[in-house]
């Protein structure tokens, strides 16, 4: 690869690759864990949120709250199953670390552009179901177990419809890498107008919409954070987790938000593309740039839809997925088609 | 119009709070930085006046909690009037508040027949330890210095005789 | 306005799936205790339910774990100590704990406040009416999973405590009211302040029925859930908004003789035929509502005069047994007092509103979800504090 004018083989650049990403997880945790649940939250609910950690409006705040929970006694349930115990933050951690090779943030800024790009991920975003079961099953606790079955129940349900989504903006852009969406959407022209390119929002803003639906149970935000009903199970699956164990869950869980809203601006919005540098060492830096501010966008929409609503339960989650979501994506998939084949 | 569906009413809800809170602040006194104006009837803490007590005793039996601790002794003065007998009057010796047992009801306050006792909105004599929260008549005295005139009273009140 | 007849059989059929799922698999129960720490329950109260998959099979209410001893305090206290104590029952409304007590007391002295002083009792009795509801209403929202109706509680809540704050000297416990009238009068300025706050109020019930009320989610979670009939209710001693949900309707403010203002305002009683955890939040929201008017007419109409009737300096109340009851927050509490004269009575007895609202758990918890108990505890609305007394 060539950048910066040094030459470097495949082990090294890899290595350096994954050190980049290890390092954008917690970075991409706390952002978006101050930013959202910390500030927006509180302006949302009349107040200021943390003002006197770091002395500016508090941005040391979860910095802090990390370096609190690493240094925390690792309690583990007697009855508790230590090993699964042990693994299960740790599955869930690494389902997140695998979502972000396949995220382009520039021309030549992605870790490994798969052809099969937005079907691995998926696919790999799903490996959290297992981490969470594990978690709740080897609790020792009955709250943690109701938790994780009803996480399970309703991740597997919430499935489908991200992936139908996604497939309307697949067959638009004709292919399944990533970097050949955002090119697809670059390439592309409004009625002729090709400033902006296409981004897949315009014509795919039903599957835009059930996407973010999707997304939002697969985070297990409200409304559709059954398995971590603050209000009746305590803390769902995570229950039991306490210290640097819990330190993982929360990073897996906003690292998966950071990703997935990633993926949602890359399928939606045209990812890293701006009309202005298009190619050459600006587009490389200003990638990032505008990849974040999009990312911020799609987050924005996530968070202030959980700190609105009120939550769903079990069976009215299980029948707006199954009953709601998958035929009017299905419907979608079809319109999609039938436009591709016309136009 | 058509009828707003009222999961868009919700989401506009938030959004408006958080523009409001944004430009405007929150309506939260943010504390050690700023302090807040509390009213002049706010039962902060009792303060006592030394020279009124005559050790009658009143507020220290009639406190729920019986958190008043009281010790005097009775000693002569001199007559007020040449020519007269020495009088018997009680002297305080001892006049202490426990504020972690106080309920700060007021009981104490309204019962005592001299005016001795006072309500001050002073709240900041946070202690570090339970047994430094008995107060006794030297700090109960400083703080008269806080104690507020009382307000007026609304239109329509009858006249204090 | 009712619950659509297909949310029912929905709700029916869902249940008589699992029951049938029940027997065909034969699966063990489980005991889950909604134990007295807890985020849901409002308090120390410990439901154990035994579940079968996610349906209840049986509920048990253990309540007790907050008893303080009421009952036994005002054996050995004088009756300003005890008012003292019982503004602390029910805490979130304290002025109106005080006052069907100061009333049974005047009764046994056949001492009259002055009309002012009634004005200003019932002017208290809706704040705190209004400062406990709110809070209600945005409380429901947490259980649900909406977490920013709550602050916005807490946010308008705050005119109403610093009202009553600026009159007597204390936000929650007031101890304001005397035998024979109050303890001082309403300082200058006061009563455009609080024709502010009510205005204030009245905002923050529109904004939560935007937020909380029309919002679909709420609505599926709440409508059909927790049905009481109306002759259940009445059974189990159901008082306040609880009842007047299921479409009795009944209201101590109107219904029954008290020397306080109520019976000159204009007002209106709020009833919901349905008797559903939807009906009872919106009774209250309309209840807040109406309470702020009838503060508005209070103060417009507010009598000059002296605020305390002639009692003696220590208050000896003679041999006898009074009771009086009033349309709490909560629902109906009254105090039964016997005296035998004396500085203190030498019995109380307490019938707190929340102790038998909560009676008809048991019943009304068998076959439901567990995420529907939440549902159902939060919008019965108990203090723990007027439960366990």
């Amino acid at each position: 690869m060539r950048m910066l004018a040094i030459e470097l083989s495949y082990w090294p650049l890899t290595l350096i690759k994954t050190a980049i990403v290890l390092m954008v997880i917690p970075a991409a945790a706390v952002i978006l864990g101050y930013v959202f649940l910390l500030k927006m939250m509180a302006h949302m609910q009349s107040r200021m949120g943390p003002m006197e950690p770091g002395g500016y409006h508090g941005w040391f705040q979860l910095i802090g709250d990390g370096i609190k929970f690493i240094q925390k006694e690792d309690i583990i349930p007697s009855e508790a199953d230590r090993r699964v115990f042990a693994i299960a933050p740790l599955v869930v951690l690494v389902s997140t670390f695998l979502l972000y090779i396949v995220v382009p943030a520039g021309p030549r800024l992605v870790v490994q552009d798969l052809d099969v790009g937005i079907f691995y991920a998926l696919a790999v975003s799903s490996l959290s179901v297992i981490g969470i079961l594990m978690a709740g099953w080897a609790s020792a606790n009955k709250f943690a177990l109701l938790g994780s079955l009803r996480a399970a129940g309703q991740l597997i349900a919430y499935e489908l419809p991200l992936v139908l989504a996604v497939v309307g903006v697949v067959i638009q852009a004709n292919t399944m890498s990533l970097q050949g969406i955002v090119h697809a959407q670059a390439d592309g022209a409004i009625f002729g107008f090709g400033l902006i390119g296409n981004p897949f929002i315009l014509t795919q803003i039903v599957g835009f919409g059930i996407f973010l639906a999707a997304a939002q149970a697969e985070l297990s935000q409200s409304p559709f954070d059954m398995p971590v009903a603050e209000s009746e199970l305590v803390a769902g699956y995570m229950t039991e987790y306490s210290g640097f164990r819990f330190l993982f869950f929360f990073m897996a869980e906003f690292g998966t938000a950071f990703a997935l809203s990633a993926i949602a601006a890359t399928l939606y919005l045209g990812g890293w593309y701006q009309p202005f540098f298009k190619t050459g060492i600006m587009a490389d830096v200003m990638g990032p740039v505008v990849l974040g501010a999009k990312i911020m966008l799609i987050a924005f929409l996530i968070f202030w839809i959980r700190f609105t609503f009120p939550r769903f339960r079990e069976d009215q989650l299980q029948t707006f997925a199954w009953k709601f979501l998958i035929p009017l994506s299905l419907v979608n998939i079809m319109v999609t088609a039938v436009f591709k084949v016309v136009l | 119009m058509p009828d707003i569906p009222g999961l868009a009413k919700g989401l506009g809800v938030t959004f408006k709070t958080m523009i409001t809170t944004w430009t405007k602040g929150a309506v939260t006194v943010q504390y050690p930085h700023e302090k807040e104006d509390l009213a002049p009837r706010t039962r902060g803490v009792i303060a006592l006046k030394e020279e009124n007590c005559t050790v009658c005793m009143l507020c220290a039996r009639e406190c729920p909690d019986w958190c008043i601790y009281i010790e005097g002794h009775k000693e002569k003065r001199p007559p007020r009037r040449e020519g007269g007998k020495p009088r018997t009057v009680n002297a305080l010796d001892r006049f202490d508040i426990d504020y972690a047992l106080c309920m700060y009801c007021g009981i104490c306050v309204e019962v005592c027949p001299f005016d001795a006792l006072f309500w001050s909105p002073e709240y900041e004599y946070s202690e570090s330890s339970i047994a430094d929260l008995l107060h006794d008549k030297d700090k109960l005295g400083e703080w008269m210095v806080t104690v507020p005139d009382p307000p007026a009273l609304e239109a329509g009140a009858a006249k204090k005789k | 306005m009712a619950v659509s007849e297909q949310q029912r059989l929905s709700y029916i059929s869902a249940q008589a799936a699992d029951a049938r799922l029940a027997v065909e698999l034969q699966t063990e129960e489980m005991t889950l205790n909604l134990g007295p720490q807890h985020p849901a329950t409002h308090g120390t109260l410990r439901i154990v339910a035994k579940l079968d998959g996610e349906q209840v099979v049986k509920a048990d209410v253990i309540c007790g774990y907050m008893h303080r001893g009421y009952e036994k305090l005002t054996e050995v206290r004088t009756y300003p100590q005890i008012n003292t104590l019982i503004n602390r029952i029910d805490w979130l409304s304290s002025f109106a704990n005080e006052v069907p007590f100061i009333l049974a007391a005047e009764d046994l002295m056949e001492v009259e406040a002055p009309p002012r002083a009634q004005w200003i009792r019932t002017l208290f009795f809706e704040l705190s009416r209004i400062a406990n509801i709110t809070l209600f209403i945005g409380e429901m929202g947490v259980q649900l999973g909406a977490i920013t109706p709550v602050f916005f509680a807490f946010r308008d809540r705050e005119y109403v405590l610093n009202l009553i704050e600026e009159a007597t000297g204390g936000r929650f416990h007031p101890n304001f009211d005397r035998i024979g009238g109050l303890k001082d009068d309403l300082p200058k300025g006061w009563i455009a302040e609080t024709k502010e706050a009510m205005r204030r109020i009245r905002g923050y019930c529109d904004e939560l029925e935007d937020l909380l009320m029309g919002n679909e989610i709420f609505e599926a979670r709440t409508r059909g859930v927790g049905v009481i009939p109306a002759d259940v209710g009445l059974s189990y001693g159901l008082s306040g908004a609880n009842i007047r949900a299921s479409g009795v309707d009944w209201d101590l403010r109107r219904d029954a003789p008290s020397p306080l203002a109520w019976k000159e305002l204009d007002w209106k009683v709020w009833t919901h035929p349905d008797g559903d955890s939807f009906a009872r939040y919106w009774v209250r929201l309309q209840e807040t509502r109406e309470a702020t008017l009838m503060v508005d007419q209070l103060l417009d109409g507010l009598p000059s005069g002296p605020i305390q009737a002639k009692v003696p300096r220590i208050i000896k109340v003679p041999a006898g047994e009074a009771w009086a009851h009033t349309e709490n927050p909560l629902g109906e509490m009254g105090y039964y007092i016997v005296s035998q004269g004396g500085l203190g009575p030498f019995r109380v007895k307490i019938r707190s509103a929340s102790f038998h609202n909560i009676s008809i758990v048991p019943w009304l918890l068998k076959g439901v979800y567990v995420p529907d108990i939440i549902t159902i505890l939060s919008s019965l609305y108990f203090i723990l504090g007027d439960i366990d007394r």
